[in-house]
């Protein structure tokens, strides 16, 4: 089976300042590209969903996800990775 | 390709995993061992071993590289082998018993907690090599602590091995004495089956088929918490619409268990057998198929109205998962072992949920008697019976059924097993006073039902 090569960052917790700093600062020393960044704040609760391109990245894709995870605690910040086609699986035929 | 998937969408497969448990129960790597026969036990089985491992050597790591990636926890990476007895026909008892420890050491050097096919085929009758698998059984399974065990003691299309069943009630017994420090747990790696199948990934009753391929990958899904909630949504329609609300559900999760088959089929390079849309519960809270009926409406599981409930549920989960994966098998249907959920044991500890009432519900659902504890005192030829009567509800409803029973030694009705982990706790269930000796000691063979003669 062809992979994809797409993840789906996902970010919920309260807003502070800094967060999607703090993130694709990540992203772009690892040589990830976003392609799309989707945010909402309800009531003071952050959440947001990016779509990253991680085909030319640098690092691995382990390495990453630790690295957005150590931030998310930092941050106090829920941070999740998936490959972008357990969404596609799920949702569309 | 664009990327349209919705944020309600992304946050509803996020909740479904962190909230809901939804995983995938197991990765299972069918391994062909038929070529490994030696002319004794030792070398049988060190030709075994060393086809398992190099095999399955990946299938860990591999399993842990998708969790990581795709985000969605894979609780159990599983092997299955040929059936022991076939391999190793011809060989004595004690030889069986040094392929167990070979298959046991296999399972521990490839990282896999369970590897299943210590199994015999014996639905018509025995050859030499069931016979000495038999007479192994019990030493095997107190020896060893990842061998699974199953025997196939029926068909719709060959009838039941009675003498087998009379047999197996014995062997049954003796596997309890001999782990009765931990509450007979031998007996919880050991299924008997009426028409089992070749692709079951789940343990303990999974072997590689004689029909299958050099090796596979088949899938186990979850996600009872994901079901249990969608009809926790809908307290007021009715079954038809519930119905579809569960075959949506049904569908998300199957199509979990579609992508990591497909994944991990091919970076293992191995291909891609089934997915299974059993509905497999664990002993955590909310991940309950009892929980599930629960919500439908009953006050607990094993009241007037359960079976109807779990023939709603079980069918709407093979109708929503049928569309969502490209090859389904195993034994696609809800699981409702006592042990392993916990509505089932809080249904049996307030009186809802009878033993009688539990078999009742097993003709409308997969898999049968699972994982069922009954008192230390219980006479062999009654644990044959139990298992006659289990087996003839599959021969008759052209289905697989299962007994997974144990006699917990020195436990009266109201004492707890406790078997830790996925194998969970469970009370100890009442069973008929009444004598089936009679029954039983006739032993031979019940004929195969009228409508198996369908050519």
């Amino acid at each position: 089976m062809e992979e994809g090569t797409r993840i789906i960052i996902t970010v919920v917790g309260y807003d502070r300042v800094g967060i999607i700093a703090g993130i694709a600062n990540i992203l772009a020393d690892a040589g990830a590209n976003i392609l799309d960044i989707n945010q909402t704040i309800l009531q003071g609760f952050f959440t947001m969903s990016m779509v990253v391109d991680v085909g030319k990245m640098s690092v691995e894709l382990t390495d990453l996800t630790r690295n957005l995870k150590n931030k998310g605690r930092e941050l106090g910040l829920e941070i999740n990775v998936q490959h972008e086609d357990i969404f596609r699986f799920m949702h569309r035929i | 390709m664009p990327f349209s998937i919705s944020k309600d969408e992304i946050m509803e497969t996020i909740h479904m995993v962190q909230d809901e448990n939804l995983d995938i129960r197991t990765i299972t790597m069918g391994v062909n061992i038929q070529d490994c026969r030696g002319e004794n036990g030792k070398i049988t089985g060190e030709k075994i071993y060393n086809k398992v491992v190099k095999s399955a050597g990946n299938l860990v790591k591999t399993g842990h590289d998708i969790e990581r990636e795709y985000g969605i926890p894979i609780i159990n990476k599983r092997i299955s082998v040929s059936p022991v007895s076939m391999v190793g026909d011809g060989l004595p008892a004690d030889d069986m018993i040094i392929i167990g420890r070979y298959l046991d050491k296999a399972a521990h050097e490839a990282g896999v907690n369970f590897i299943g096919g210590f199994s015999a085929l014996v639905h018509k009758g025995f050859t030499a090599g069931d016979k000495a698998l038999f007479e192994a059984l019990p030493e095997t399974l107190a020896q060893t602590g990842s061998v699974c065990a199953s025997v196939n003691v029926g068909t719709t299309k060959a009838g039941l091995n009675m003498t087998a069943i009379a047999e197996l009630g014995g062997i049954i017994k003796q596997t309890a004495r001999l782990t009765k420090d931990k509450d007979g747990v031998g007996c919880a790696k050991l299924v008997v089956f009426c028409n089992a199948v070749e692709d079951n990934p789940f343990m303990a009753g999974a072997f590689h088929g004689a029909g299958e391929a050099e090796s596979v990958i088949n899938i186990g899904i979850s996600g009872p918490g994901v079901v249990l909630n969608a009809v926790r949504k809908y307290p007021r329609i009715d079954l038809g619409e519930l119905a579809n609300v569960i075959k949506k559900s049904a569908f998300k999760i199957t199509r979990m268990g579609e992508l990591v088959g497909r994944v991990a089929s091919s970076r293992l390079g191995v291909p891609f057998g089934i997915v299974d849309l059993s509905l497999a519960p664990t002993p955590s809270v909310g991940d309950s198929v009892a929980a599930i009926l629960k919500a439908m409406g009953l006050e607990e599981v094993g009241t007037h109205g359960s079976t109807a409930a779990l023939a709603l549920l079980n069918d709407a989960v093979k109708k929503g998962g049928a569309m969502a994966s490209s090859y389904v098998g195993g034994l696609s249907g809800a699981f409702i072992p006592v042990s392993e959920d916990e509505g089932m044991i809080s249904a049996v500890t307030k009186g809802a949920l009878s033993f009688d009432k539990l078999e009742a519900m097993t003709c409308v659902c997969s898999v049968g008697l699972d994982m069922v504890a009954v008192p230390g005192d219980t006479p062999e030829h009654t644990i044959a019976a139990i298992i006659a009567d289990e087996a003839a509800i599959g021969m008759i409803n052209r289905k697989t059924t299962a007994v997974r029973i144990i006699p917990a030694p020195g436990k009266e009705v109201g004492d707890w097993v406790e078997f830790g982990g996925l194998l969970g706790r469970a009370p100890v269930m009442a069973v008929n006073k009444f004598s089936s000796f009679d029954f039983i000691e006739r032993k031979g063979r019940i004929p195969a039902p009228i409508h198996s003669l369908n050519n």
